[in-house]
């Protein structure tokens, strides 16, 4: 498929990347040479250096015979109108990153509307809704939830001395009895699709599919059951906290938010009256302490300065927060904070990328199966993937044990309905199902990629 | 360094020159050439080597960074040069292993510069070879390579860089392997097109296609001692325009192939091109009116050796040697010029010598307003400062490596002009120069020393100096290993 990507900042490289991976012809644009330079040394794509505003850029970058436009610029009204013009060039589909407050659910209705763009991403409403569900369910490193929530999949770190250290899934599924799937394990840096006699250990990133009542049926019986967190403190009162302060207070949870700056505490407070505001340097233990934080549920931190992030959580972990959330935007910075301990790492800009790579997917795929969602899992090593299973596809009504998949891919659960299936051997895939897949070797863009 | 990767690429070109000595072969085979066994004795020796290269080095990572570009491409076409000889030297018509290694850096970066005192001696299947290594040489080997290889690396950009001549390379689409493709299939159709005029003005189909691929790669190995004297006057005009043709900018066809014709012909280095073919056409033309009195000659053969030398092709339908100074000196001149970038052509490049007039341009500008902010605009476009300062260092060590090569070319004993044009031939990968290596001529009576230093200085003008001179460093090679 050929994309053009206008915009090569944070969020534009990471998914110029991930595309790049999947072999799309990518044309990435941007107006800064030195970005330019760069990217062109690092990955197999087309580089232009103009602005993605003006029309010959466009024209040259071939929007004629593009099928998707992805503009994420650094301003939203430059996003909106390159692809207003990418419609008008020919570009059958377009997304824009649109992420100030002030375009609200309406407007935003309206500008997707009337200049016809396809999708209009927010990355910064996407990952406040991200932390809000992982707030909702503090036991779980990270929550992906698949066909509207029905169906969701739960990374948890096994901490030292957890009942399920030591034991194989085989007896696993013994004493805790539930419709559940231990679908993958990162181990160190190797991820594994396991089978009946794998054995878990304390420090497994373990991924557990399943619907949602049998998980906290399941945690539950585990007795790591938390309820959902109703005290929590934010440092950095950006857009990420103003929406996730949205979501928390409408659900009832006191929010604490931290930030230096007099003129952004400030606006935060007028669009928040319900939260307490503090402006103040959060690096010092004092203030941290005066303001309760060893009776909060959550800690979560949202600065611009990813160092600032790994350092303030690690020093509320060790103060004892049950449930620390570092947003991290560098890559380069994931191991290091794992090795701090810090187990709840979110990268906004992942969130988007995993958004706009399932869209792309979803475009270019065929087969008789159409992606519907995609996420990354165990920091990019794995992925899981929801696919709607069409007419066509070759193997429906077989067997599952029957079927031969690839190695490292594995049907993690299959959704007929409202009905929630966890395959064993004896279950089809029929047409109309959500399929949900996980895979550890990437790139599958159909459901028959999976087949051997 | 990535060392492993390195080694593999070089192993793959050695084995992709296996099969691009097939063709040859079945011409031997056709002809019933006695270069038959040495044809299949040389594709042995290429797959047990680039075999060998290949399953020893499997490289762990394939992350390359511009160094590695650098050293892949050196290195890359000394292996093709040093195995490219061997059908020469096993079949003993080129006995001496300097001599059939001179001839075959000279097919390969298409310099056409030639140690061979009689040509027809030659057989077909050596003779094919030698052209072909033009025609591959003229794109580039790992060029070739990059359309076979899908996903080899993700920054394959760096060994097209190296590879490709001209201050900047871009991409004509967005996959290295696409952009290679459509290069060879426009280079390949140029070709074939040029092979389909040569048969129709009735020269027969070998002779057509050696004298397509000299035409095409740039290079200039015929298969007359008299190079293109004894065409007839309609095959000359063909190849004159041929090599014109070749010398311009690939980018350009492609542009023309999308139908971009507006963008296509404002380009500012193809109407500088023209220009200055134009006038040293007929500049010549006017020094030459006494020598050719027929009008039709005097043009032919003016704008015939003009092409020739500008494209850095050097076939020639007279003997220039004996032309008056003036037009020699024109004809020097334009070995330095060259063609435009990204064509097959060497030389300085026209575009460069555009970047450095403009260079000097802004510099003038400066002194006169000293707080004036100068940009530089080429193209249609804005020059970056990275693009200024690699054009001057590139002059800056064009010329040194010139003159360091013309010393050590002058320990053998010959005249000013000899060495001084045959260094000019080499390094600008034209072949024929004026006096001692004039287009009549060749390069036999140098000695080993001086025949390995002229395949040096064709090396370097062919791969524009950088790579090798990055794989000689040793700093290139420290550090990393993968």
């Amino acid at each position: 498929m050929n994309i053009i990507i206008v915009g090569c900042g944070k969020i534009g490289s990471t998914i110029l990347e991930s595309l790049a991976t999947e072999n799309h012809d990518i044309v990435a644009v941007d107006t800064n040479p030195k970005v330019i330079t760069d990217i062109s040394n690092l990955y197999d794509v087309m580089c232009l250096c103009g602005n993605g505003v003006d029309f010959e850029t466009l024209e040259e970058a071939g929007a004629k015979k593009t099928n998707l436009l992805i503009a994420v610029t650094g301003s939203d009204e430059c996003n909106m109108l390159i692809c207003y013009m990418a419609r008008k060039l020919g570009v059958p589909y377009t997304i824009a990153r649109i992420r100030n407050p002030e375009y609200n659910d309406k407007s935003l209705g309206f500008i997707k509307q009337s200049l016809d763009i396809s999708f209009a991403v927010n990355p910064d409403a996407v990952a406040a809704k991200e932390l809000f569900n992982l707030l909702q369910f503090p036991g779980a490193e990270s929550i992906e939830t698949f066909s509207r929530r029905n169906f969701e999949l739960i990374e948890v770190v096994l901490k030292e001395g957890s009942v399920l250290d030591g034991m194989s899934l085989i007896e696993m599924r013994k004493k805790y009895p539930a419709s559940y799937l231990v679908g993958i394990v990162q181990r160190g840096d190797e991820v594994y699709i396991p089978g009946g006699s794998f054995r878990l250990q304390s420090g497994d990133r373990v991924g557990i599919t399943a619907s949602a009542s049998e998980i906290e049926k399941l945690f539950k019986m585990l007795g790591t059951m938390e309820d959902r967190a109703k005290h929590v403190m934010i440092v950095g009162a950006g857009r990420y906290a103003h929406y996730l302060t949205k979501h928390l207070l409408s659900t009832g949870a006191t929010v604490t938010v931290i930030d230096k700056d007099k003129s952004i505490c400030q606006s935060f407070a007028e669009a928040n009256p319900e939260a307490v505001v503090i402006c103040g340097d959060a690096a010092s233990e004092e203030l941290l302490m005066e303001e309760g934080l060893m009776s909060m549920d959550a800690f979560i931190t949202l600065t611009g300065h990813d160092q600032e992030n790994i350092l303030l959580s690690y020093l509320a972990s060790s103060k004892g927060v049950k449930k620390v959330i570092t947003k991290i935007n560098r890559e380069e910075f994931y191991s290091m904070a794992e090795k701090l301990g810090l187990e709840c790492l979110v990268s906004p800009k992942h969130m988007v990328c995993d958004i706009l790579t399932r869209y792309a997917r979803a475009l270019a795929g065929s087969e008789g199966s159409q992606v519907e969602t995609l996420y990354n899992l165990m920091g990019g090593k794995a992925e899981a993937i929801e696919f709607i299973v069409g007419e066509d596809f070759s193997r429906k009504s077989i067997p599952l044990k029957d079927l031969k998949l690839k190695k490292n891919t594995l049907v993690a659960g299959i959704i007929r309905g409202r009905r929630v299936i966890i395959p064993a051997g004896s279950d089809q895939i029929e047409a109309g199902d959500h399929v949900v897949i996980l895979s550890s070797s990437k790139r599958v863009s159909q459901l028959g990629d999976i087949l051997e | 360094m990535n060392r492993r990767m390195v080694c593999h690429t070089v192993g793959l070109i050695v084995l992709l020159e296996a099969v691009l000595m097939l063709p040859s072969l079945v011409t031997s085979l056709i002809y019933k050439n006695s270069c038959i066994q040495a044809f299949i004795w040389s594709i042995l020796i290429a797959l047990l080597l680039g075999g060998a290269m290949v399953a020893v080095a499997r490289p762990r990572t394939k992350v390359l960074y511009a160094k590695e570009g650098f050293a892949i491409t050196s290195l890359a076409w000394l292996f093709v040069s040093l195995v490219g000889a061997l059908p020469f030297f096993l079949s003993k018509q080129i006995p001496n292993f300097i001599d059939a290694f001179f001839e075959t850096v000279s097919g390969f970066t298409t310099t056409g510069a030639s140690i061979l005192n009689d040509v027809t001696a030659l057989d077909k299947g050596l003779l094919f070879w030698r052209s072909f290594t033009h025609w591959v040489g003229g794109m580039g080997v790992l060029v070739f390579l990059m359309v076979f290889l899908s996903s080899f690396s993700d920054r394959t950009i760096h060994i097209i860089r190296a590879e490709m001549p001209g201050p900047t390379v871009g991409k004509l689409l967005p996959k290295v392997k696409d952009t290679a493709k459509i290069l060879y299939i426009i280079y390949l159709v140029m070709t074939a097109l040029l092979v389909i005029a040569l048969l129709l003005s009735k020269m027969p189909l070998f002779d057509s296609l050696i004298h397509a691929f000299g035409t095409a790669g740039t290079g200039g190995f015929g298969i007359y001692s008299d190079s293109a004297a004894s065409l007839t006057a309609a095959q000359q005009w063909i190849i004159a325009i041929g090599m014109l043709l070749f010398g311009i900018n690939f980018n350009l066809y492609y542009l023309i192939l999308i139908r971009r014709f507006r963008s296509a012909i404002r380009s500012t280095e193809l109407w500088v091109y023209f220009g200055l073919v134009a006038s040293a056409v007929t500049l010549c033309c006017i020094n030459l009116s006494n020598v050719y009195h027929n009008i039709s000659d005097l043009i032919r053969h003016s704008f015939f050796q003009v092409s020739s030398i500008v494209t850095t092709t050097g076939f020639s339908t007279v003997d220039f040697n004996l032309w008056p100074n003036l037009s020699k000196t024109v004809l020097l001149l334009l070995m330095f010029f060259g063609a435009c970038a990204g064509s097959t052509a060497g030389g300085f490049k026209i575009s460069r010598v555009i970047l450095l007039f403009k260079n000097c341009g802004a510099e003038f500008r400066h002194l006169l307003h000293p707080r004036s902010i100068n940009v530089l605009r080429f193209e249609g476009k804005s020059v970056e400062s990275e693009t200024r300062k690699s054009v001057t260092g590139y002059l800056a060590l064009y010329t040194l490596c010139f003159f360091i090569i013309f010393f050590l070319v002058s320990f053998d004993s010959f005249d000013i002009e000899t060495n001084f044009s045959a260094v000019a031939a080499c390094f600008n990968n034209i072949g024929p120069g004026l006096g001692g290596v004039g287009p009549m001529s060749n390069y036999a009576a140098y000695s080993g020393f001086s025949k390995i230093m002229l395949s040096l200085a064709m090396l370097l003008g062919r791969l524009e100096i950088w790579p090798i001179i990055m794989t000689l460093v040793p700093s290139t090679w420290r550090g990393w290993r993968a």
